[in-house]
């Protein structure tokens, strides 16, 4: 019981003192983190769009495989980005293997089916409500999507947020890309996975509290701004 | 550029799931007399309706209109429209742009000012009510300038007040040159805004004649039926 409250106090110390190493692994795991997002979301949502709209053969099989690569092991994902990127990999010459740009690749792969699967999942759904109106317009295709995206972009937040959720929490594949190198690739949830087996409990620990504490202000700040557009728009 | 009007169907039916919808319908609609498609609940006005308008296909026979793209020159008002969400200005300006309208904001002001909106043109389209929002769907297509606009049970979800309103607004959109096709189940509007009724009966065109001998002299049994109020639903 000592230990935890010894541990705590420490985290509370570390926090509020603005510990040097603590915040840039903070500010590493966010730029990671966001560039991940905001790449799967510009790749995510056309093509979740796309495939909601869109109507070709095997439609339902890429549906089922979007569906399913949701729930990709981020230690696969990172297997394959670092095989990707290993010197004798196709994409070796480029040397990013353990840099912050690999890290975002890996996040960037293990996301982009949940925000395209969402997408495609809320786009259908709205696709259903507003198709007559959009057709009788004019609107087909990919115009379409496009209208559909920007009218529920709202809801969109919640898919993008399922990404972010997803990047800032996994180890795997950043650890296999990264190489956790210490100032260079370290991130919240690497460092808490060294730190931990290291014995180090109030880093570890204050990176975990910096952690929940800022995915609770991105969800609580998406609710937030959902609930304001949804009452001015309708 | 040549009309679009006379509208020709011929032996027109539309089967969905194993049940005829809409069974043999053969007439050509001409330009200038309003016409109005009469018939219970579930008699097939809408679908009929949607088949002119091109959101479906006849499973057998065909409908041919006079001039070239008329997909561009004919618009349609849902029972039920849905609204972008974004401004009421911006919905109108949408279908404008969509059509490939130069100066779309001064018209779709126009449009606004047309139907009674100007005041209400930059409040979000979706929290305006009922009966607003079917002026602005019909501002929206009306400023296409369309030669046709079809208009499904325009009134059927507004109370009177809101009705009248509407149908001020579709006497001016014949009184500018625009034929207006018109489903609807209420016999006080098809006498208020009708010169010619369709009257459908079981997917079938039961009965084609001036408003004023379709009130006075039915020509089926099923019209007289309906307008005695003893049709209720089919």
């Amino acid at each position: 019981m000592g230990e935890i409250a010894r541990s705590f106090a420490g985290a509370a110390s570390l926090i509020f003192s603005g510990d040097a190493t603590l915040a840039s692994i903070v500010l590493l795991s966010l730029k990671v983190s966001l560039s991940a997002v905001v790449l799967a979301t510009l790749l995510g949502l056309p093509l979740g769009a796309a495939i909601a709209v869109g109507r070709f053969p095997g439609r339902r099989a890429v549906i089922v495989l979007l569906n399913s690569l949701m729930g990709l092991p981020p230690v696969v994902v990172g297997l394959v980005v670092y095989l990707l990127l290993s010197r004798a990999g196709p994409l070796g010459e480029f040397g990013l293997l353990f840099t912050p740009p690999a890290m975002v690749m890996a996040q960037t792969v293990l996301i982009l089916p949940i925000i395209a699967a969402l997408c495609r999942q809320a786009v259908e759904d709205a696709w259903i409500e507003y198709q007559e109106q959009l057709r009788s317009l004019g609107a087909q295709g990919m115009r379409a999507a496009a209208t559909l995206l920007w009218d529920i972009r709202f809801s969109l937040l919640t898919a993008i947020l399922a990404g972010l959720g997803r990047a800032s929490a996994e180890v795997g594949a950043v650890m296999i890309v990264g190489g956790n190198i210490d100032g260079v690739t370290r991130v919240m949830t690497t460092a808490i996975a060294l730190e931990t087996s290291k014995g180090d409990l109030p880093l570890a620990l204050s990176l975990g509290i910096v952690l929940i504490t800022l995915v609770l202000i991105l969800n609580a700040a998406a609710y937030w701004v959902k609930e304001a557009a949804q009452k001015r728009y309708g | 550029m040549s009309a679009i009007l006379p509208l020709s169907l011929r032996d027109v039916s539309f089967t969905a799931g194993g049940r005829t919808i809409i069974d043999r319908v053969s007439f050509e609609l001409a330009a200038g007399p309003r016409t109005v498609i009469l018939g219970a609940n579930g008699a097939g006005k809408s679908v009929l309706m949607r088949l002119m308008h091109g959101l479906l296909t006849p499973s057998q026979g065909s409908i041919s209109w006079q001039g070239e793209n008329p997909g561009r020159r004919q618009a349609m008002v849902f029972q039920r429209p849905v609204m972008l969400r974004r401004s009421a200005l911006a919905n109108v300006v949408y279908a404008l742009k969509l059509a490939g309208t130069r100066d779309a904001g001064k018209i779709a002001i126009a449009a606004l000012a047309d139907v009674g909106l100007s005041q209400i043109a930059h409040r979000p389209a979706r929290v305006l009510s009922g009966g607003e929002q079917q002026r602005l769907a019909l501002a929206r297509a009306w400023a296409l300038k369309p030669e046709v606009l079809f208009l499904d049970e325009p009134t059927a979800n507004l109370d009177p007040s809101a009705t009248r309103e509407i149908e001020a607004a579709i006497q001016k959109v014949h009184a500018g040159g625009t034929k207006v096709v018109m489903t609807t189940h209420n016999l006080g509007q098809a006498r208020r805004l009708g010169d010619e009724v369709l009257f459908i009966h079981q997917g079938r065109l039961a009965e084609r004649s001036p408003v004023e001998r379709f009130f006075k002299q039915p020509g089926s049994a099923e019209a007289e039926a309906f307008i005695k109020g003893e049709l209720p639903w089919v």
